[in-house]
């Protein structure tokens, strides 16, 4: 219908991740203020995941457990399938890895418009959307007009809150169609255990591209001693080797919500800034007083990232 | 196995981005294009396919100030041939380069096309599985380890919290690299002018494609809110750590 | 990388070769019987036992060749200062294990020199690293051996020209905080008296900053009027040259040439003695000959200026480091010690390793950019082992005149446990505290 919103459902393991309930609360404002419907499609998902998705209109169920780990090219064709039974005017994706796999490929397969990297979306007559780009150091505010489009949103750009809704949705079954087969899911591997789950910290000491070498980050160790915390990363220090991936916070990484996260020398890419910003305080410390991080940091200290860590090592061992 | 590999330059975000006078638009003096640090892993990781298990690596990307260098560079690092777009827009969107580079290629690209996982400049979604739905390919993004097999790839794609997912893909097909397995090789300077006298750079000229159908209304450096409490030095910030009752 | 032993052990040898031995039964000489065993002689034992594949390699590669004139004298083994931070090192040794087969070019041995030219200085067959070490580095460069510390500076020098891989643009941002008017010659490029060449660590380094606000503010005092190339300056190319990518510094060098030439300047005066030795030494070769002078030099070329200046006391101990680009490579000893005997009030004394016998800071040659990998190598860093002797001299103030070796000391002195007893300063930050 010309003002409705389909979203995508997401999970892993068999529970909905947030990105779901998220999605949904950013729907719902949207159809409400078409005046139309939101309806999620759920795509390999279980009974228990279709009741925690009160808050839709309409869950649409394609396939269960033979789709319940995700592989893009079914996960399309469904997607695909459930867009020309609904005709929603806009349809949500998130902008994660699963999304990635879908969004654009949709956009092709349907001629639908695409923004990418969305976070805030503006319903009416035409929908205008802001994408957060160049890193996060740019918002930029698109005008999709009239047509039916497709938005891929960064993940925590809503609360997830507002799409949790109890209550038995309606459900409706779609056939799955055909798939050709050419990619085949193998299997899950789990990240190494044994090392700190940064999950689990009251503090982390977070490190970014500033750190400069693999041996400054005995700095940061040092600090995080001093501090009893844990060192945590970005993801261009994990994919350099210099920390383990149990280590690396943002999109592909954790989501970590501590109570106090010290970014040192953190840019502050929307990719990170969707693993951390749930933290109680954020503390960022970087040379650059332009950097995104200090727009979501509730302390900003603009300094060479060394000294502020051998400062506040010794502070904190003299205490 | 022959690969090709997108190459995209995207702006530095070393440098301070300024929104131009149109408002809409990134201020040109403060730009300076690298190439998308993706797809310089995805090179990178086509580089290593060709050395284990042989084949070749043709990369393309769009002309443009320096591309030449860009393009020697990766012929310096050990791609067999570069392919220069001439006369697309790269400012149009990865909807129309897509078209470009697809167009560019015959409708081909070899059994396997790499390029970055995503860009800093991606308005209009990802540039793989842009060419993966025109080519009919399957295409997989996020990717940070690729294993050629007979007619298909084993790869493993990273999803949320540390967990990867392997899939096996049949070719021909389309990655969208997060990390090569190693980090990207350096090109000796040495190297990259010996090239430049002997190799060449193919050209072919840009298919009139299909752009984003939107624009860009207004770009603007990201509201602060509030925005962070500027500490001054140290010594506040361990007052703060102590107010939060984390010391 | 290992390291190969393809050779035969001392007692292999021993068995096979010792045996052969030749003796006349009859001879005669000056009318003197040897015959038998009083002429016997051992068949010289041959090198050919040994794998020559990566000496001849190494002394194939112009620059390479002295390698092979080492007769294993080992006057260089005291002398190298990677040998006495417990490194195994200096060019005998490096020679003797090429001699055995090693391969230099896949080894730690190609990495740790630090050009300081100590050994040179005491060699008597001249065999000269600061030719051999460059040409080698360069081909295992070419073959894609580089340790990484070393790859990623040069990627960021490739792309930013300088290699913090800071945006170019910001190389002039450090005159914002300035206390003093900054000229940027490509804004305003008036001819000008002295062409200040400010280099990456005064530009972008924090303490370099503070160094260079420190140059600042004393050519201010004296009157000098200077220039900067602002965000047209590139690094000098001298680090990267001897750390393996010749055509890297030839770029640089080419295009600092030309921004040199867009301006009528008297002389260029540098921060660093890297960027000293490249202007005076390497650019000529490619064309560009400029005058130019270390900042000691042409600050000590000023003494009956600058001497009335200097009126605020500095009651300190004061020792100084040799830079070995600016002491052994080009022979200036005295202009930074001028400097400091000039400075009121200060307690000056030498280490025991000072001038042309100076100890290397371990940052030369690219070292810098190898931190991590030589400390792998080694029991200490080398300027962990010079901060030490500072401490032992009973210096209150470690003093400087190389950029590079502000920060390096400055960790070696928390590494060796002296904070708090060992302070490191820049000349130039000495003469500005006296002026204030």
């Amino acid at each position: 219908m010309a003002g409705d919103v389909l979203v995508l459902a997401e999970h892993f393991g068999g529970s909905l991740g947030d990105i779901t309930f998220e999605l949904l609360g950013m729907g719902k404002t949207l159809a409400g203020e078409f005046g139309g419907t939101c309806t999620v499609a759920l795509i390999g998902g279980s009974d228990a995941m279709a009741e925690e998705l009160g808050g839709a209109d309409l869950v649409l169920r394609l396939g269960g457990e033979e789709l319940a780990d995700f592989n893009p090219e079914p996960y399309g064709e469904a997607l695909l399938a459930a867009i020309e039974a609904k005709a929603p005017r806009v349809v949500l994706i998130g902008y994660t890895s699963m999304g990635m796999d879908l969004a654009s490929t949709l956009a092709v397969k349907t001629g639908r418009n695409l923004a990418s990297s969305c976070i805030r979306v503006e319903g009416g007559e035409r929908i205008t959307t802001t994408s957060q780009l160049y890193g996060g150091k740019m918002d930029v505010r698109s005008d999709l007009g009239t047509a039916p489009c497709i938005l891929s949103v960064l993940a925590g750009s809503a609360p997830a809150d507002a799409g949790r809704h109890d209550g038995a949705p309606t459900v409706e079954n779609l056939d799955l169609p055909a798939t050709a087969g050419r990619v085949r899911f193998k299997r899950f591997i789990e990240p190494e255990a044994g090392d700190v789950d940064i999950t689990a910290q009251d503090i982390l000491v977070a490190i970014g591209r500033g750190i400069g070498s693999k041996d400054d980050i005995e700095v940061a160790e040092e600090l995080a001693e001093a501090l009893d915390a844990a060192v945590a990363a970005t993801r261009p220090i994990v994919d350099a080797g210099w920390l383990p991936k149990t280590r690396q916070v943002g999109k592909s990484g954790l989501k970590v919500k501590p109570k106090v996260y010290l970014a040192l020398g953190v840019s502050g890419a929307p990719e990170h800034l969707e693993g951390m910003k749930g933290a109680a305080t954020i503390i960022a410390v970087n040379t650059d007083k332009n950097a995104p991080i200090f727009n979501v940091a509730h302390y900003g200290l603009v300094e060479d990232l060394f000294e502020v860590c051998e400062e506040l090592t010794e502070a904190l061992e003299d205490r | 196995m022959d690969m090709t590999v997108l190459l995209k330059r995207v702006p530095d975000l070393v440098e301070d981005l300024e929104v131009d006078d149109s408002g809409k638009a990134l201020d040109e003096d403060s730009v300076s294009l690298k190439l998308n640090e993706f797809d310089d892993h995805a090179l990178e990781e086509a580089l290593l396919l060709k050395e284990g298990g042989g084949g070749t690596v043709t990369v393309i990307a769009l002309d443009g100030e320096d591309v030449d260098k860009m393009l020697y560079t990766a012929l310096a690092k050990g791609a067999d041939r570069a392919l220069k777009v001439m006369g697309g827009d790269p400012d149009g969107g990865n909807q129309a380069l897509a078209g470009i580079f697809v167009a560019a290629l015959d409708g081909h690209g070899g059994d396997l096309i790499l390029t970055g996982v995503q860009a800093a400049d991606d308005r209009d979604g990802q540039l793989a599985p842009r060419v993966g739905a025109l080519l009919g390919r399957p295409c997989i993004e996020v990717v940070t380890e690729v294993n050629p097999g007979d007619g298909k790839v084993t790869v493993h794609k990273e999803l949320a919290g540390g967990v990867v997912a392997e899939y096996e893909v049949d070719l021909p097909a389309v990655l969208g690299i997060q990390a090569a397995r190693q980090t990207p090789r350096y090109a000796p300077v040495s190297r990259v002018r010996q090239i430049q006298e002997s190799a060449t750079i193919d050209t072919v000229t840009s298919a009139a494609t299909e752009g984003a159908g939107f624009t860009v209304v207004a770009m603007t450096p990201p509201e602060t809110g509030e925005g962070a409490q500027m500490l001054d030095g140290v010594d506040e910030l361990v007052k703060v750590l102590d107010a939060k009752g984390v010391i | 990388m290992a390291e190969k032993s393809s050779y035969k052990t001392t007692a292999e040898r021993r068995r096979t070769k010792d045996q052969s031995f030749v003796e006349k039964e009859q001879a005669v000489v000056e009318g003197i019987d040897i015959s038998g065993q009083w002429n016997r002689m051992y068949e010289p034992r041959e090198i050919q036992d040994y794998d020559t594949t990566y000496l001849d390699k190494l002394t194939d590669l112009p620059g390479g060749e002295s390698m092979g004139w080492c007769y294993q004298c080992a006057q260089c083994v005291p002398a190298c200062p990677v040998d006495t931070a417990g490194g195994d090192y200096a060019p005998r040794k490096i020679f003797r294990r090429l001699q055995n087969g090693n391969d230099f070019f896949n080894h730690r041995d190609l990495w740790l020199c630090t050009t300081c030219q100590n050994c040179l200085r005491v060699c008597p067959k001249e065999v000269d690293m600061i030719q051999i070490i460059p040409a080698a580095r360069a081909l295992a460069v070419l073959e894609g051996n580089v340790p990484d510390e070393l790859q990623e500076m040069f990627q960021n020098v490739a792309e930013y020209g300088n290699p913090m891989g800071q945006s170019p643009r910001k190389r002039a941002r450090w005159t914002r905080k300035a206390d003093a008017a900054v000229r940027v010659l490509p804004k305003d490029p008036a001819p000008v008296e002295v062409l200040w060449f400010v280099g990456d660590y005064y530009a972008y380094h924090g303490r370099g900053v503070d160094a260079a606000n420190a140059m600042t503010r004393v050519y201010n005092r004296l009157g000098v009027d200077f220039g900067i190339l602002g965000a047209d300056e590139r690094s000098d190319g001298d680090s990267q040259r001897l750390a393996g990518e010749p055509g890297l510094f030839e770029e640089l060098a080419e295009h600092n040439i030309a921004q040199f030439r867009k301006y009528q300047f008297d002389k260029i005066v540098v921060s660093g003695p890297h960027a000293y030795n490249a202007i005076k030494n390497e650019y000529p070769k490619l064309g560009g000959e400029f005058p130019v002078e270390h900042y000691t030099q042409f600050l000590s070329a000023q003494m009956p200026k600058l001497k009335p200046l200097l009126t605020r006391p500095f009651t300190r101990k004061v020792t100084f480091h040799d830079p070995c680009y600016l002491g052994r490579h080009n022979g200036e000893y005295d202009a930074p010690r001028a400097l400091l005997q000039a400075v009121p009030g200060i307690e000056f004394t030498e280490m025991y390793r000072c001038k042309a016998q100076g100890y290397c800071c371990g940052g030369g040659g690219g070292g810098m950019w190898l931190d991590g990998y030589a400390a792998l190598h080694q029991t200490e860093r080398l300027s962990e082992n010079r901060v030490k002797e500072a401490v032992e001299v009973g210096a209150e103030v470690l003093a400087v005149c190389c950029p590079y070796e502000v920060s390096r000391f400055e960790d070696a002195v928390k590494s060796t446990d002296n904070d708090g007893k060992l302070e490191v300063l820049d000349i130039i930050e000495i003469l500005d505290r006296c002026m204030e």
